[in-house]
């Protein structure tokens, strides 16, 4: 590098960038083998600096008020030059932001990127998972369109189901005992402050954690097991050029389906943005079926398909707090499906009970498909409970010393 | 050819959803689609129809008049004469109905409701039907009902065009136009109906092959540099 220009100098010895480009780029080593599921963890990055941005404009001109609330978003749709295709790329940005992260986790699920010495960085990752559920979930209150009143409505109401401190909690989440105006506010400075500050935190622990152990790859197998003479591993390549010029590619395309959403069908025929969320917050008027974003809708049939209140709640919690165990669950000395052909069935079976549920919950409620939803929640329960035992004794494929290419 | 072959799969299913995504509305009356094309003639003679027959209890409070001029190309006049119908509408401000929402509920029966993002709410299939679905009924205050709609307040301001017809359908009184002129009134209608619900798909289609097509040159390049980096990678 020729950095012995005078003003890089300056800058260097007062402040590390050029060693930290180095170790966090040019110098930092990725596995040469990475596919198609590698793409999805820097377009989450970007669609997060999406969502930033649009949403600092988008605060601009909103008014986080009962009365005002609603019309301030139509404002913002009519009146502000732009106003628009910013909030239209906001609402499609949370759908992508949730299609990204779903491939982006489905690729840990694969090859195994939860699995020591990941642990901590697969943990950092569902935690950024959860935050983003609440974000969306705030995010979508804002407009205070009628669906999002009935949404909130039955959100914050399934906190009373909590023993012993329900009541109390849902009064502080609400800001009273009514979903309302009082609760509008402070779900906006959640929306836009404190979530989006812990997401920051805990996206850069994310970063600094995959750094420090490096990255998976599609065989499973550590790169830096087999180095070269200088000390590099021998199947890692620096992450820029290589990868910043392979991730721009992704960009592109990424971008190019976004741009096809917002300009073509920016509310997804009900998937980005529900009919019943264009006539203003009524607590007289429920909608013919209130069902959630597509997003969370297998956490809404989970909670459906069980007739008590407390337990279908805890069925929920349990079902979002189990992944956080899965680096100690699957206990087979392979880590990538490559290698393991009964991981691949039961991955099989895991996505299927999850687009199974999925579906489920963007029904209006039907008891004929009751059956169905328990049996995908029986499945997707099953996988992380047979997990310890079937890794423990699953046939394992030799697998090679060095990554295929 | 695999990553190829992947994306297709992804934005085949991004399309899938988007045809048949989200919920729908099994109704008793079956919703028949409007066929009618959306450009800048439809909308502006959809326009004029609510403005002369609609504005009077319907308001468009989140269009204001001067927009009418930069999306659909018209001029200040021609928007005076033909859309400002109301009493003490302004140029500057939202197509707002002359009538007092308290006095209309008291007069009406309930206050009709805002129309601008109607087409959103409702859909244009729901509204095509609502508005060919009135029969004669002497049972209401009106006259009118609805199957779509029962017991609607709303009368049927397009009698002239659909004629009378009791609610099994005989034809009490015929229509003063015919079938055709009928068909072209409705249609206009949704169309006004789906661009005030919103405006920017004027603009969003005309943006969009440059985007897109911008964005595909992006690619191509993006991958033929990615391509040429890679090349000493094995």
């Amino acid at each position: 590098m020729s950095d012995k220009r005078g003003f890089w100098v300056w800058i260097n010895e007062r402040l590390p960038v050029s060693g930290f480009l180095k170790a966090s780029m040019t110098e930092y080593y990725a596995p040469k083998n990475f596919n198609f599921w590698y793409f999805f963890g820097s377009l989450a990055l970007l669609v997060l600096v999406m969502q930033i941005f649009s949403g600092i404009f988008l605060l601009v001109h909103y008014y986080s008020s009962a009365d005002q609330a609603f019309d301030s978003v139509q404002g913002i749709m009519f009146d502000v030059k732009w106003g628009w295709l910013v909030r239209y790329i906001h609402t499609t940005g949370a759908t992508m932001f949730f299609l990204v992260i779903y491939l982006h986790i489905s690729r840990a699920y694969l090859y195994g990127s939860y699995r020591k010495p990941r642990e901590l960085l697969w943990i950092f990752g569902w935690i950024i998972y959860i935050l983003l559920m609440a974000e969306a979930y705030l995010g979508y209150v804002m407009p205070f369109g009628n669906m999002s009143y009935w949404g909130g409505e039955v959100i914050t109401a399934i906190i009373g189901a909590i023993p012993g401190i329900g009541d109390w909690l849902v009064s502080i989440v609400r800001g009273g005992p009514a979903f309302g105006g009082a609760t509008l506010t402070r779900f906006m400075a959640w929306h836009v402050a404190f979530i989006p500050l812990l997401l920051i935190v805990i996206v850069v622990l994310h970063l600094v954690a995959l750094h420090t152990v490096g990255s998976n790859n599609p065989d499973g197998i550590e790169i830096s097991k087999k180095l070269n003479a200088d000390g590099r591993p021998l199947d890692g390549i620096p992450f820029h050029p290589y990868y910043t010029v392979k991730d721009i590619y992704g960009v592109g395309v990424f971008l190019t389906l976004f741009a096809i959403v917002v300009l073509y069908a920016p509310t997804l025929h009900g998937l980005i943005i529900e009919s019943d969320n264009y006539i203003p917050a009524n607590y007289l008027q429920t909608p013919p079926d209130v069902t959630p974003a597509w997003y969370l809708s297998p956490y809404y049939a989970i909670l459906r398909s069980i007739p008590e209140k407390g337990l279908g709640i805890a069925m929920l919690g349990l079902s979002i707090i189990l992944p956080f165990f899965l680096p100690w669950l699957d206990r087979c000395p392979a880590k990538s499906v490559r290698y393991r052909p009964v991981y691949f069935v039961m991955l099989i079976l895991l996505a299927i009970s999850l687009l199974v549920l999925g579906w489920i919950g963007l029904q209006p409620a039907n008891p004929a498909l009751l059956p169905y939803a328990r049996v995908a929640l029986a499945v997707y329960f099953g996988f992380f409970i047979l997990l310890p035992i079937i890794s423990k004794f699953e046939p394992v494929r030799p697998v090679p010393e060095r990554v295929r290419s | 050819m695999k990553t190829i072959l992947r994306i297709g799969l992804l934005a085949g299913a991004v399309i899938f959803a988007a045809i048949y995504g989200g919920t729908t509305y099994a109704d008793e009356v079956q919703l028949q689609t409007p066929k009618y094309q959306l450009n800048k003639e439809t909308i502006v003679r959809g326009g004029i129809f609510f403005a002369q027959n609609c504005l009077a209890c319907h308001s468009m409070k989140y269009i204001r008049y001067n927009r009418l001029a930069t999306d659909l190309g018209l001029d200040k006049k021609f928007i005076t004469r033909n859309f400002m119908t109301p009493k003490g509408a302004e140029y500057l401000r939202a197509m707002k109905t002359a009538m007092p929402p308290e006095l209309a509920a008291r007069w009406l029966g309930a206050t009709p409701p805002d129309l601008t993002l109607a087409a959103r709410y409702r859909g244009t299939d729901w509204i095509y039907t609502y508005l060919r679905s009135f029969y004669w009924d002497p049972d209401t205050s009106t006259g009118w009902n609805n199957h779509v709609f029962p017991d609607v307040a709303m009368p049927n301001i397009l009698f002239s065009y659909s004629g009378t017809v009791d609610d099994k359908g005989q034809v009490i009184k015929k229509a003063s136009y015919n079938s055709q002129e009928y068909d072209q009134k409705t249609t206009d209608l949704i169309a006004w109906m789906r661009y005030t619900s919103d405006p920017s798909i004027i603009v969003r289609r005309q943006i969009a092959p440059y985007v897109i097509g911008f964005l595909v040159i992006f690619t191509i390049l993006a991958y033929l540099l990615k391509r040429a980096y890679w090349r000493d990678v094995h």
